[in-house]
């Protein structure tokens, strides 16, 4: 077999089980591939020694016929998760030289079963931007162009590195998480698929905390199967965090039928954006085709506070974050600025976070203060949580009428290029996430699929989104679109 | 509402950022661009309408309070800019 990296995850399953293929080959394969793909920037922190450990591991296990799907698989981790004697730093500059001495649950879980790690992936700092243009290693560029034109684009943010990864093919599939798009809007930018499940579904332990309410952790794979394979393989109850969910995790494969006859979706108005391009609206009308040839039923609906999703989301999210990154101090972890004669201990706090902590990152940590601030908290944090009840309100009575699912656009544009949003404020940046914000917010389970391409050439997604607890029901209904869309195309190598 | 420099000082203090002085002004017009976009919230009509607490309605569970993982004072330490004899090392707090 040649171009053992460009695998799926079912593909190469089913090979290591026939023994067509050892775990070590694909490892080798996409260690090189990593090796070849410096231009990209994804793979910040290379685990070549712990990968062939692991690729012999997996390899005795299946020949001893114990072995779950994702034995053996070489994936990429995001820099979010901690993972045992592996720099895990967030991208920022504060967590520097930081080695957990402990494993985050999802990789934990990911290890029982048999995966490989490959390293650790390029992200936005904390998981703050939708561009990848806020870590502390340098941008990720994507792997895809606008046709013969070399300006390098954004794969999105935050999860920019696994999604550049995936998507030229330097692992099987990688770890991504998603605050408030940040898997979904990646995956859309670089033609790949990402679901961000049920909040609740994975643990948040050992995930390096942005907003404690709205971080849920997910897969970023090139197929809708690779997604409920590997999503089977992180989720599930975790006694240490008190907010995953006590209730048993399907077989996401098995409910892969592409059957969706007589199944309501949803086409919520309100994501009719104003200046929105034609090509997503025609994407949209579409996708919406596709799922009624296939015999869904097609209903308008609407979502009425949809609008005020994105500012409740700039309330809640830098207020939880103003609280969780409370603990970059500079005295358990990561980096200590260095003091000056006289020095006290409020000087070490305010150097160490103002050198250790980027711009946006400042940004935010000091907005969320602001808006928990004594006199403000009502007006903003209190006003902030109470519409966000009335926008999962707006979900909950639209899925009490019978509606399955939901098609959204996954994002108001295709990838932009890097850079072209610097002089923009900071607002033109937050409404990437304008039709991904509203599924954190509701706690919903929600999935981009690559869906076509711009005039341009670059990949454009659907989002699909889901009741909560039924991601079987909606990987399904993704899977009837990827195949109805038949998004086969991938970027050329130019790397 | 717009955030004068006091503010903006004021919020840098609470945050623990050390901001430099010439650096104010452009944060101050960055925080009213952002809490200009939220003021939207003020159009929506929350009356009687409970803050969100949990996304999922889920009663958080309760463990019982034993030690499950203790004595690794080493493991803690490990990570730490400045520790010595076994605690965090900081500047001096009391005179």
């Amino acid at each position: 077999m040649t171009d053992l990296n460009r695998l799926t995850i079912s593909d190469a399953r089913d090979a290591l089980r026939k023994g067509d293929v050892t775990s070590v080959e694909l490892t080798e394969a996409c260690l090189s591939a990593v090796q070849g793909a410096g231009a990209l920037n994804a793979f910040v922190h290379d685990t070549p020694d712990l990968a062939r450990a692991q690729a012999q591991a997996a390899d005795a296990r299946i020949a001893q016929g114990d072995a779950p799907a994702m034995c053996g698989i070489p994936l990429g981790i995001k820099d979010l998760f901690c993972t045992r004697g592996v720099p895990s730093q967030a991208a920022s500059r504060i967590l520097e030289g930081f080695t957990p001495e402990y494993e985050s649950t999802v990789t934990q879980n990911l290890f029982d079963a048999g995966a490989v790690m490959l390293g650790k992936l390029n992200m936005d700092e904390f998981a703050m931007g939708s561009s990848n243009e806020t870590s502390c290693y340098g941008n990720v560029v994507n792997p895809w162009r606008r046709g013969n034109d070399e300006a390098a684009l954004t794969p999105g943010g935050s999860s920019g590195g696994s999604a550049s990864a995936v998507a030229a093919d330097l692992c099987l599939a990688a770890t991504g998480t998603d605050t408030g798009g940040s898997i979904r809007q990646p995956a859309a930018f670089t033609g790949i698929t990402g679901i961000k499940p049920t909040y609740g579904r994975c643990s948040r332990w050992g995930v390096v905390a942005f907003a404690s309410s709205l971080d849920q952790a997910g897969p970023m794979t090139k197929t809708v199967r690779d997604s409920a394979i590997m999503l089977g393989a992180m989720c599930g109850h975790d006694p240490k965090d008190s907010t995953s969910a006590d209730i048993p995790v399907p077989d996401f494969e098995a409910m892969l039928t592409g059957d969706i006859k007589g199944k309501v979706i949803g086409i919520p108005k309100e994501y009719r954006m104003d200046g929105m391009p034609d090509e997503i609206e025609q994407l949209w009308a579409d996708g919406t085709a596709m799922l009624k040839d296939a015999g869904a039923d097609i209903r308008d609906i609407s979502l009425p506070h949809t609008k005020y999703a994105l500012p409740a989301y700039y309330v809640i999210a830098p207020a939880e974050a103003s609280s969780n990154l409370a603990r970059y101090d500079g005295v358990r972890y990561g980096h200590r600025a260095k003091l000056a004669q006289g020095d006290g201990i409020t000087e070490m706090y305010e150097k160490t976070r103002a050198e250790g902590f980027g711009h946006e990152v400042q940004r935010r940590v000091m907005v969320g203060t602001y808006v928990l601030s004594a006199g403000f908290y009502d007006a903003y944090y209190n006003r902030a949580r109470k519409v966000r009840t009335l926008i999962k309100r707006d979900f909950e009575e639209v899925f009490a009428a019978g509606i399955d699912a939901i098609l959204t656009p996954a994002t108001p544009s295709a990838a932009f290029g890097l850079g072209e949003m610097t002089d923009a404020d900071p607002v033109q940046m937050y409404l990437n996430d304008v039709f991904t914000v509203t599924v954190n917010l509701a706690g919903l389970p929600g999935i981009a699929v690559p869906a076509g391409t711009d005039k341009q050439g670059l990949p454009l997604g659907l989002q699909l989104i889901g009741r909560p607890w039924d991601e079987g029901d909606l990987l399904n209904t993704a899977y009837a679109l990827e195949q109805a869309a038949g998004f086969v195309a991938k970027p050329a190598k130019w790397w | 509402m717009s955030i004068d420099l006091e503010t903006a000082a004021k919020v840098a203090k609470l945050a623990r950022i050390r901001v430099d002085e010439d650096a104010l002004p452009a944060l101050a017009q960055e925080f009213n661009t952002i809490l200009g976009f939220i003021e939207q919230l003020g159009e929506v009509d929350v009356t009687g309408v409970e803050p969100m607490t949990s996304v999922t309605p889920q009663r958080l569970k309760r463990r019982d309070d034993v030690v499950t993982e203790g004595d690794q004072q080493d493991k803690i330490l490990s990570n730490a800019p400045d520790a010595r004899e076994g605690f965090f090392a900081v500047p001096k707090v009391v005179e």
